[in-house]
Formats: C-alpha cells, structure tokens, sequence
C-alpha cells in the first residue's frame, strides 16, 4: 500500500491558508446576501418579505380550498394533419452537422414532438467521431434565443424579404455597374455548396471578393504548411510537445484531439493489459486546460516563444545531427528532456505549436520534419479546412474600406467589428461603404451598423453540407422549421445573384449528381456524413528556415522582466460567437473555475511585485490593463501556473450588442492583439501596464464554495513506472483502529447493505484521461432542465450544475516549506475530477431526510424525490462529496433569472421527461433516471434485457475521451463490470474512502508518465518521522 | 407557442438502435394476424361478408392471389393507376373511396392477416359479445374513504351509548331527588313540560354540552378530512367537449381497436388524442353531413385543431408511461379508463391518486410471462417467496419510477 503524501489545495488562498479564506471555508454559502436583504418577495409583485410568512400561509390555505372547488381546464390539442414520422411523447433523432465558422461537429438532434432539445455525437463520423464540445452541446439554446433577428431589417426598421430583395438587387447592380468593388466577408466556410453559391453570386458581379478571416486566426500554420491546415493524429504520438497549443481546450479541433490524446493515456491494470502512455510536454505562457493535463509543464513569456521553437530546433537538431539554426539561447525547464524524448521516440513525435508567426510555424514544420512526424503523426495528404481564414485579406479589406475604395460590403455571419483587432477602425469605415448587409442572426456589433440585416438561419434550421477534412463531407438538415422569419444566407446569395432562393433544392441537386441518386442521398442524409476519403500525396514543405530564424530573432527575445499580455481562448466561451448563451456563460472555465466574465490573471510572485494583496473568493481588486494607450479595467486573479510578468485575458468577452446574457459581461479584449509578420498575434508585448484600480470586485468562480476538509483520500495519483510496478501505486487504503486491531476503512460498517436483483447501475470515471473540457456539465445541463442562476447567484455560492469538474492543484511541498510552496505555486500540478452524486449505498443524506424524500432504490441510485421535499437541506449538510444543490429561488419564474426558462421560446430546450423543479427543493445528480427508465423500457416492449451501452447517461455519452463508462454492475458482460473487475485489484478507488459510504462511482488513479521522485518523497517521510 | 405542425422537414428518421421496432419474420401466423387486423384493418372491414366501409373480406384468399393483396394494401393507388381492372371497378363500386396504404406491413404480415380471415371464415366464433373487461384490479379508490367512514360510525355509536348512559343517570338522579317531600305534585307535570324541562336540565348539564361539542367537533373533523381528501381528485369528470364524440358508438357498437385511434398507447408515453386526419381515414366517407363531422372539416378548412377538453390530468411531477402498463403490463385499457365502451361522454373513472396508484402496484402480479427481462428477477423471486412477483417487488413503490 502506497498513501500519498502530495498535499492537494485548489486556490492560493487554500494553499496559503490566507485568513479570509479560513473564515469563509467552512461556510457553504459565504457571506451572500439573504433573500430579505435582497427584497425578494415570497409573492411575485408583491412586498410580502419572510416574516409575513404565516400571513401568507393562512391566504394560501383558504384560496386553496377555493381553488380546489374547480379544477381548471386543460386542453388537449393534437395535430389536425400528423406528420407520419412524428408520435407526440416519442423522441426523434436526426442526423445533422454543427458548423460555426470553422469549428464542426458531426451530431444527432433529438427532436420531441419537433423541438430539438439535445445535441449528441454521431459516431458515424470518422472526422468528429462523436465527440462534442461543450460549445457544442450548448448549440441546442442558441437555436431558442429570443433576442435574434425575427425577420430582416432595412435601416434598424422591420421590413418584408421581397422588399429587401429588391433594393438590394438595385443597389448590387448600381455598385456592379459602375465598378465598385464588392466584397463579402466572412468566417472560415466548411461548406463547398456554400461556397459554390458564393460563386454563383460573384459570377454575377464580378467585382465581389471572398474575404475569409478567423476570430481565432491560425494563418500563421496555414501559411507554414504550404497553405493547408494538415490532419493531427495525437493518436499515434508517443512523446507529444506543444509550445503554446491547447490542443485539449481550444486549438483548431479540440474534441477530436482530446480523443486521440486519450487514446495514448489510457492503460489497464489487467495483467499483460497496456501500460504504456505518451508523454505530454507542455510549454506555454498561461495554465491552459492542455497544460494542465501534461505530464512536464513549464512556462515562458509570449517575448520568448519564437526562440522557444528555435531552441526546440537546435537541441534536436544536435541530437540526430542536423545544423543549428541560431537563435538567441532561452532559459526553459524541461526543453531538453523533451528533445530527448522527441529523438527516442522518432516517428511517433509530434511537435505543435499555437503561434500565429509563419516564421515560427515553419521551424515547426521542420522540426516535425526532422522527427519524421509527417506521414505518421501529421497526415497533410488529408488537410482540414477548420480554418481557411487569412489575416493578410483581412487587413486589406480594411484597408480598402478605410480608403473608400468599397462599394458594398455583405457580412456572412461574421462580426469583425467586435472580434477582429482592428475593428474599431472597421466601424469607423463601414459608413463609407454605400451598401452595407449583414447576414448575422442579430443586430450585433458589425450588424447593427449595416443597413441590410439578411438574418440566417439557425444551423438546426438550416439545410447544409461541410467539409471539414478534405474527402469527409458532413451533412446539416433541419430539425425544426424556422423559428423567426429568417432566411438562410444561402438563399440569399442566389437570391440576389438573380437565381432561385431555394438552397436545399440547390443542394440535393448538387449531391444527387454525386451520389447518384435521390435514395442515395436521402441515405446519407440519414447517416450524416459521406466519406470517399481522398488521400493525396504531399511534400513537406521547404521554406526558408534561415529567413524564419532571422525573423525570430528579430521578434522575439530571450530575456525580459517587462509585463506582457496573454490573450488566450477560454473553452467554454471560445471566441464568443455564443456568447449570448447562458449555458455557456455559467459554465467555469476548467481551470480558473471563473464563469460570467473575462478577468485579468497574473502569477503569485507577480501578484506581489504589483503589491496586489491575496485575493479572496467574494472580492478582489480591480486592475486597470493599459496596453500601448488603450486600457481596460477588470476584476483581478492571482493564477497559479502562469508565466511571471505577465497579464492574461481572455477573449470571447465585452460583447455590446449580443444580448441580455452577454452584454456588459467582462471586457472586449481583441483590440490589444498585436501584429507580427503580417498574422495577428494573441499577445502583445508592447507597453503593458497593470494598475490596481482602488475599487473592488468580484469574480463569479465556482471552486473553493466547498473545501475538502483536510481529508486525504479524494484524488489519487502516481506516475507511471511506480504503476508498471505495482498496479496499486498511489491508492490510498485508509485504516481504522478498533478494538481487534487496524482494519481497512472499507471493512466496518454500521449498515447492511443493499441487495440488487434487477440492476446494479454504476459509474467508473478515469482521471488519466478526463481533461476538464467541461462538454458533461453542459450536457448534463441540456437533459436535466438545470437552471442558470445568473453571476451573482454563482457568487452567492447557489450554481445548480449537478456535474461539477473539481480542479485541484497540488505539490509534494510541506506546509511548513515556504520556498517550496512558493514555487508549487509557481507551476503546480492539476488535476480533474468530476464530481457528481457518487449514489452512495450508505447515503449519509438519506438517513437525515426527515420527510424520506431521498431514499435508495433497488437499483442502487439514490433517489430524490422533490414533491416530497420540504427544504430542510439537513441531506446537502449531510453530503461528505456536496453535489446537493437547493433551489433558493424560482428560477423560471422571475425576472432576476431572466435566462432560457423564463420566456416561451427558451422553454422549448426543457426536457419534457424531466421535472423542472420549484423553489424550496434540493435537487442533485439522478444518474439520469429518466434515460434509466426509457431504456429499460425499450428491452421490456422487446421482451428482453437491456444490452450493455445503449443505457447511457448524459455525462458519458457526451465525453470526448471516453473517461467516463456507465452501466449495469450486474450484467458480468457489461464494460463496466469487466472495468471493475480489473481495476479493483488496481487503480480504482472511492472518494474518502474512510467514511465508507460505499459510493456506485469509482475513479481511476491519475496517471502521470513523469520520472519518479523518489528521493523527496522519503526525505518527506523521513521528516515527518522526525517531527 | 410553435407547434410542429407546419414541420415541412420529414427526411429519414435518424433511428437509434433503441429504437428501432422489431418486425416478426414468422409467416402466416393468424394469432398475429388478428393484432393487426384489429389495429389496421377493423375501421373499415369484416371479417364477414358485412360491408363496413371497404368490402367484407370473407373468402378474400380465394378472391384474390396473394401477390396482388400484398401491392394492393402496400399501395392501393399505385394499382388502380396501374389500370388493373378488378382494382378499378373496386375504386368505383366504393365511391371511389380510396383505401389506406399500409407500406410499413411485411407480406409476412399481411399473409397473416389473410390466414386469420381465412380461420374465422372456417370456425365462426360466436358473435362477438360486449368487450370482455378483464383486468387485475377493479377501479377502486374508496379504500381511504371507506375506512374513515368506519372509524366516524364506531366513534358515532359510542357517543350515542354515552348519551344514553348520562341520559339514564340524570332520569335516575331527577328521580331520586322528586322522591323527596313534595313528589306528588312531580307526578301531575304534563309529559309535555316535563320533557322541556328535562331538556333545559339537560342543556344546562356540562357532560352533554362537552359530549355535543365533541361531536360536532368530529363531524366537522370528517368533513375537513374528506374534503381535504378530495382536494384535486376529479373522479367523475366528465367535461363537455367541442365535439360530441361517442366512445359508445366507435369503441362500444363498432369495437374500432383503441389503438387505431389512441396510437401511441402501445408504444410511448402518451396515449394521444387522435389527430384529425385520423378520423378522416373514415369520415371522407361516413356521415360527411353530420353537424359534428362538418366541425372537423372547419378546422381542416381553417387550418385551426380541434381543442379538446383534457380528462384525465396527472400532475406534471409524476410521469406515467402508457406503453410501460398496456404494452408490457400488458393490461386492458378498461383497467384504469373504466367501461370506456359505454361511455357517450368520457369520464374519469379512477381516482388517479398515488395512494390509487401504489395500491395497484401492490396487488398487481408483473406480466412476466414470455419476457425474457423478468426471467432472472422471477428465478431469484420464487427462491425466497411463494407468491408470485408483484410490482412492488421490483421496485413499483420506488420515489424515482414515477418522479424524475
């Protein structure tokens, strides 16, 4: 047995032990404002407060037994012509394609009686293979947002699509006439019929130009690799190194990523079972979500990252006896090993890069090129298209339209003005331009400066095909029939090149061909996607390393102790262009666990040097970010894990004109972006100055609401060689002491036990390749009708989130180790764990229930009842793992929580099979009962037992990396039972074990593949015994 | 609120292998035959030579080879464009009335059908009679009632016998104190004043006045509780509805399946009210003139649906599977909706009560025969109990089977 002396913590102020933090530790909900002070009524419209509660009380049992005298009336209205296919109460399931801008996913629409209301993988797809972002999953809302366009504009003014039509043709064909130039400026275009349409309207006036641009550019790779975006397989690594990338959050694809990544980190305890894992390196300026899942991390300043690559270059190149290419030498931990490592591993290397610099991407190429990467790792015979935007016609776009040289302007679903640098300058220009259209779906930054808004269509509402990977088509059908009198962009195109509008004629016309066929087509439009695969063969390509390297040096210095800005994505809100979701914006970025907001992040020891106190979860300080003359203020976090002198901010926040979700929330960070080699750069390294404003504020973050009370046993880790020795490394076994000597906490009991003859349901989570990307929480989300409760109820400590991703940070230094922990903070380890309702077999909330409304069934789920509750929260008190979650208010009802479930559109996502629940009720994680109980169903109408995996909950079905197996513990064929069967004897274990509350969830021990720290680890024990 | 109804965008349904229905391969069984007759065909044909709406199918296998049946009820349409000569002077003997496609119905299946005409054609059942309510429990939702009404009787009774006792002791005690001095002038008191007297005596007694209080005091307990029984059970519901709709006359006189209306009953959660298209399958031929059928062609006409009144409300927090109880449990309709066949206006007939509910889940036996999910679960049962497994012992009386 090997217990684990790591000390774990999950904020400064935990490891610090700061003297705020202790005082609010131990108190669930803080310091929050009650519902008195905040004057909320017990009566809506009305001023009746908590003490005229029994007033209340005696009016409402009289107008009761009023009421009771008449029931009211309900009516049941059925179809008066039922489409075939739909049944009311009967879930449909459609096959379509998520595409914003470049980010694509394969999906399934669950349709009932019409309505979307869950987004799921389709594994059909060999591009997405299932796997969805929680960008992804939170698309279903965004269909349902009742600030979009309801029809199209002219001049802000409602107008009818005839009359648009026709003055924007007239107006098309003034500016055609005369020569003025025409363009149409949009995201990254998965789609070939799309873009053939496009084609179409520029035959028409052949003055018109596709200016194609990415919020999140990547021009700088495209550039590098010959102007293709290669495939990545992280699958067949075996040492990964990014510089920079978050591959696993946001990079270009993260999903699929993410898939392959786990696929190299997953390992078995069964005997002769896989015990080999890739190696992560991982070098970058800000703690991402990918740097926090990498065996090695370490951080360098933004001014240093094109020598960093070069550095790369040479240890390499010293190694399997390749030229250096100069380069200022760069101090960074780690670099060697993973050159090292890259060499050993020749052929399964991979090296990528997050840089937009064409100058740094190509000493990428050719690293990947001395390791042998292409052909193996990197398959360029395949490109994607995920992003096909080029910073250099941007600028010239705005260029020209500084310049007045513009006659018309059509924006397709693209909103330069907020997320591109210069967009500023862009507003100031559109003026200029005689004909301005937006295709937008709302009057946002960019559309509400155009006097033609042309809303499109809802991908859900929308007929489409994609391309995401060259040869791999995807297909968009709709699910509903337009919500608001929208039309698809397409459409419009053709409309106005003079063709006829409808586009899913154009595009069953344009696939019959190819499919040959109208069964043909309409099968792949149920499977979703058609891949003829469409292998080419591919040169590395050969620019020039010694201009690159010239150019780096010139850029990019080794040392620097000025402030730098990071600007980063974060994966939750991404660029923004769902920032009006709520879902999205209430879900915590994984490892700040900040929502509602963007904020200014900066390391401990740079925290002090700036003399900003520690900071504590209610209130911290405003900081004033200037940047070159520009300023921004915003509330301020001390971020473990981040480059000193450095400020970090994230993008995808500020939006103006968005919408009640996402106005005002956080600050626009785009316009600091800087410009190197003609690409945009998410960093600047100009005059950055960070000032404490005076003024406090605060940050809605959900970790440190509960603390882990000092016990040991709630993530388990160890590395790999100490497991391929002993497939138990790292799991801690608690003890008790009793009257017959030490026993093993899992041995005594009070309670009998529970015996399952039907199901035993039960979950397995593996913390070696969960990576926080948080797509269960929106997923969960989405099927259980949970309630956003709005930034300052997430302050207020009252987020309803069933699933919760726990972070948690942690060093082998002692408490007492100042210098030792001032570097853990410096670059602590990370790591993830979802954390739900662990369905305990000796609940400690079902025994405190005074009402039994949480009680155990048969099937091993703990069962919560909330007609029966009566709010007395003794179970959430009760909870060792505090997934309860109590209803404070009555979040569809009242105008503080004005999210999706407080209009009638927004009420359409609600699962119909799912209470939504009252105020006054606890609510948690039912393992998702519903699909429990419709899946057991489904086998009893086919007179036969449920087969392993078409059960599955919501958290597991939407993982990315397949951390997640669910299942019936009773069925020996089922994965889970097999899983278990192994891992009991290795790595799995209960949270807090020694409280034996015998949880149905079992986590698997985190897996680092480091070298082994024996050394300290003894010296630890060692002091211990001395002390 | 949007409704589907204008939902242009039917393109292949995306099936989940959960979802996909089983299709039985085996050829000519009628037992299948008559589930799909009753389901499909009963709305417009017999069995017999009785013309309903279509032909009476009596003989049907000798009137016509099976490969013609089968693209004939796969689609009609097809072979009267054909041009075929029986199916064209069929169109036109039945007012060219066009009969209902069945392309979802395997040949397998219809050649069940045709098997199942054939055997009723050979064994005439006897007429068939009044729809045989079969079903576990009869609708009982008085249990609660009933027992109160015990409990107020015993309590009433013995209130009745202590009046009676403190009545007799205070006779006795007047009596006792008349024998004093001056009795005899006691006697010569009229019956009448006497029992005045007596009852001011008795008005002024506090053992009476506390005994009436008491009972006034339980009586109006009673009525409290049964009230507060009652606060939300509508058993007897019977709305009016917009239109005058006769279960009497199509499930009772006609014995359509339930099912050819009702059409998720046997497969989701709701049963479903029909939609208007469905009682057009009959009603473009039958009664077209009926005030109440004309209602229909307006709203068709208006493009408005029909709102019905709903009848039976479950609260929003419990779900109820219909499929779970008929298709499964494998219960009658009857069980819970009552003699739906004699109804001229619908009414709820259960309570619809939980207490009503746990009560069936108590008593009912699980219809695990031939149902390879309860083999094990009916294996691990009798170990331990002689009785046969009940609902409950699967976990009918668990929180989280109805509430989620």
């Amino acid at each position: 047995m090997e217990n684990n002396t790591k000390r774990y913590w999950r904020g400064i102020e935990e490891l610090t032990n700061n003297a705020e933090f202790v005082k609010y530790a131990h108190r669930e909900f803080g310091d929050a404002p009650t519902a008195n002070e905040k004057g909320e009524a017990l009566i809506d419209g009305t001023n009746t407060v908590r003490r005229d509660f029994l007033k209340v009380l005696g009016f409402g049992v009289s107008a009761v037994a009023l009421a009771a005298c008449e029931a009211p009336v309900k009516k049941a209205i059925p179809y008066l012509n039922k489409p075939e296919d739909v049944e009311p109460t009967i879930a449909n399931w459609y096959a379509s394609t998520f595409v914003d801008g470049g980010d694509y996913a394969s999906v399934l629409v669950k349709t009932r009686e019409g309505r979307p209301i869950k987004i799921e993988g389709n594994k059909a797809s060999s591009v997405s293979k299932g796997a969805l972002s929680a960008r992804v999953q939170a698309s279903v809302l965004s269909l349902y947002d009742n600030e979009k366009l309801k029809g199209a504009l002219i001049s802000g003014k409602a107008s009818d699509w005839a009359t648009a039509d026709k003055e924007i043709i007239a107006e098309l064909g003034k500016v055609a006439a005369r020569g003025g130039q025409i363009r149409i400026v949009s995201n990254t275009i998965l789609s070939p019929t799309t873009k053939k349409v496009i084609g179409e309207f520029i035959a028409k006036y052949p003055t018109a130009k596709l200016v194609t641009y990415d919020a999140n550019s990547v021009s700088g790779l495209v550039q590098a690799n010959g102007g293709i975006l290669p495939s990545f397989d992280f699958s067949k690594a075996k040492t990964i190194v990014s510089i920079g990338a978050d591959f696993l959050g946001t990079w270009i694809a993260p999903s699929e990523f993410a898939g392959q990544w786990a696929k190299t980190r997953r390992v078995s305890s069964a005997e002769g079972g896989n015990k080999e894992m890739s190696r992560h390196y991982q070098f970058e300026t800000i703690m991402s979500n990918t740097g926090a899942n990498a065996d090695y991390r370490s951080t360098y300043k933004p001014s240093q990252e094109g020598l960093v690559v070069a550095a790369l270059y040479n240890a390499i190149a010293s190694k399997v006896g390749g030229a250096n290419i100069g380069g200022a030498a760069v101090k960074v931990d780690h670099l060697d090993k993973a050159a090292a490592d890259l060499v050993a591993t020749k052929g399964a290397s991979l090296v990528v890069s997050g840089s937009n610099d064409p100058a740094v991407q190509t000493v990428v190429v050719a690293i990947n090129a001395l390791l042998g990467a292409y052909g193996t790792t990197i398959d360029a015979g395949n490109p994607v298209n995920y992003r096909q935007g080029s910073d250099a016609e941007m600028t010239a776009f705005i260029n020209e339209a500084k310049a007045g040289q513009i006659g018309a302007v059509v924006f397709y679903n693209a909103n330069p003005v907020y997320n591109h640098p210069r967009g500023a300058e862009l507003a100031e220009a559109l003026p200029k331009i005689g004909l301005t259209i937006s295709t937008n779906d709302r009057t946002d930054e960019t559309g509400s400066l155009c006097k033609y808004s042309t809303p499109d269509s809802h991908y859900l509402e929308s007929w489409n095909d994609a391309e995401p990977k060259r040869g791999h088509f995807s297909f968009t059908q709709p699910t509903i029939s337009t919500i608001f009198k929208t039309r698809q962009a397409q459409s419009s195109f053709l409309t106005w090149a003079g063709l006829n509008g409808d586009y899913a004629t154009y595009l069953e016309n344009a696939w019959t061909s190819v499919l040959g066929g109208k069964v043909a087509w309409s099968k792949t439009l149920h499977d979703g996607v058609y891949e003829p695969g469409a292998g080419a063969s591919f040169n590395v390509p050969q620019t020039g390393l010694a201009d690159s390297v010239a150019s780096i040096s010139k850029n990019y210095k080794a040392n620097s102790d000025k402030m730098e800005l990071a600007i980063y994505e974060k994966v939750t809100m991404g660029t923004g262009s769902q920032a009006n979701n709520p879902w999205l914006q209430e879900c915590p970025e994984p490892v700040s666990k900040a929502c509602w907001g963007n904020y200014a992040m900066v390391s401990l020891a740079t925290a002090k040097k700036l003399g900003l106190d520690q900071e504590i979860e209610l209130d911290t300080h405003e900081v004033e970010v200037s940047v070159n003359g520009k300023s921004v203020k915003l509330p301020f976090i001390v971020q473990p894990g981040q480059a000193n002198d450095t400020v970090a901010i994230a993008i995808g926040y500020g939006r103006t004109k968005a919408g009640k979700s996402a106005n005002e929330v956080g600050a626009n960070i785009y316009p600091f972006a800087s410009v190197i080699n003609g690409n945009i750069a998410f960093s600047n390294t100009g005059d950055v100055q960070v000032k404490a404003t005076g003024k406090s504020a605060q940050i809605a973050r959900t970790q440190t609401h509960n603390t882990v009370m000092a016990r040991e046993a709630v993530v388990q880790e160890t590395v790999l060689s100490a497991y391929k020795k002993n497939v138990e490394a790292g799991r801690f076994k608690p003890t008790v002491s009793t009257a017959e000597g030490k026993k093993t906490a899992t041995d005594i009991s009070l309670w009998n036990g529970h015996k399952y003859n039907n199901h035993a349901w039960g979950m397995v989570i593996d913390l070696n390749t969960c990576t926080g990307c948080s797509a269960c929480v929106v997923s969960c989300n989405a099927e259980n009708n949970i309630a956003v409760v709005g930034r300052q109820e997430v302050i207020n400590r009252r987020e309803m989130h069933w699933m919760r991703i726990d972070r948690y940070y942690s060093s082998d230094a002692d408490v007492e180790d100042v210098k030792g922990l001032e570097y853990a903070s410096e670059n602590p380890e990370v790591v993830f764990q979802p954390m739900l309702c662990q369905h305990c077999n000796n609940a400690p909330c079902e025994t405190v229930c005074p009402v039994l409304a949480t009680t155990h069934s048969t099937e091993g789920l703990n069962q919560m009842t909330y007609n029966r509750c009566i709010g007395t929260r003794y179970c959430a008190n009760n909870c060792p793992y505090k997934v309860r979650r109590f209803n404070w208010f009555r979040y569809y009802q009242t105008d503080e929580y004005d999210f999706q479930f407080n209009n009638d559109l927004g009420r359409m996502v609600i699962n119909p099979d799912v209470t939504v629940r009252s105020r006054g009720v606890m609510e948690k994680c039912s393992m998702c009962v519903q699909r429990i109980q419709a899946g057991k169903l489904e086998a009893k109408k086919e007179k036969r037992r449920p087969k392993d995996g078409e059960i599955q909950v919501a958290c597991a079905q939407s993982c990315p990396t397949n951390a997640i197996t669910f299942g019936d513990m009773n069925d020996e064929t089922s994965e889970i039972s097999k899983l278990l069967e192994v891992e009991h004897k290795g790595r799995a274990f209960g949270v807090i074990e020694e409280i034996n509350v015998k949880p149905n969830i079992s986590y698997l021990v985190k897996i680092r593949n480091k070298e082994e720290k024996v050394k300290k680890e003894e010296a630890a024990v060692e002091h211990k015994e001395h002390a | 609120m949007i409704t589907m109804k204008r939902l242009k965008v039917v393109a292949l349904m995306a099936v989940l292998g959960f979802f996909a229905s089983v299709v039985s391969v085996k050829a000519q069984d009628p037992a299948e035959g008559e589930q799909i007759f009753k389901n499909n065909c009963t709305s417009c044909h017999a069995a017999t030579d009785e013309v309903v709406i279509g032909p009476g199918l009596k003989g049907i296998s000798q009137r016509r080879p099976i490969d013609w049946l089968v693209k004939w009820v796969h689609n009609p349409q097809a072979v009267i464009a054909s041009g075929d000569k029986y199916a064209v002077d069929l169109f036109n003997k039945y007012n060219k009335t066009q009969m209902t496609a069945f392309p979802n119905l395997s040949e397998g299946q219809i050649k069940s059908v045709v098997a199942y005409i054939d055997a009723q054609a050979a064994a005439p059942v006897p007429t068939a009679g009044a729809v045989t309510a079969a079903g576990a429990a009869p609708a009982e939702g008085s249990a609660n009632g009933g027992m109160m009404q015990y409990i107020m009787i015993a309590l009433l009774l013995i209130m009745v016998l202590v009046l009676v006792a403190l009545l007799s002791i205070v006779s006795s005690l007047s009596k006792l104190a008349s024998v004093s001095p001056d009795s005899p002038e006691a006697q010569n008191v009229p019956l009448l004043k006497r029992l005045a007297e007596n009852g001011k005596k008795l008005a002024a007694n506090s053992a009476f006045k506390t005994g009436a209080a008491l009972l006034i005091t339980l009586l109006i307990g009673k009525a409290t509780i049964d009230a507060a029984y009652g606060v939300g059970i509508h058993q007897g519901y019977a709305p009016e509805q917009p239109i005058q709709f006769s279960h009497k006359l199509h499930a009772g006189q006609y014995q359509i399946n339930c099912n050819y209306c009702h059409t998720g009953v046997y497969k989701g959660k709701g049963a479903n009210i029909p939609s208007a298209n469905i009682c057009m399958n009959c009603h473009n031929a039958i009664k077209r003139e009926s005030p109440e059928i004309q209602k229909i062609y307006r709203s068709l006409e208006k493009d408005e649906p029909i709102q019905w009144v709903r009848v039976h409300n479950l609260p929003d927090l419990a779900y109820f599977n219909h499929s779970q109880h008929t298709n499964v449990g494998g219960l009658e309709c009857t069980n819970c909706h009552g003699e739906i066949a004699k109804m001229e206006v619908v009414q709820q007939r259960s309570t619809l009560t939980m207490g009503w509910c746990i009560d069936c889940h108590r008593k009912t036996d699980v219809n695990t025969k031939g149902n390879a999910y309860y083999d094990k679960l009916v294996e691990l049962h009798s170990k331990d109990h002689k009785e046969p497994l009940k609902v409950q012992n699967i976990g009918g009386l668990e929180c989280s089977k109805c509430h989620y």
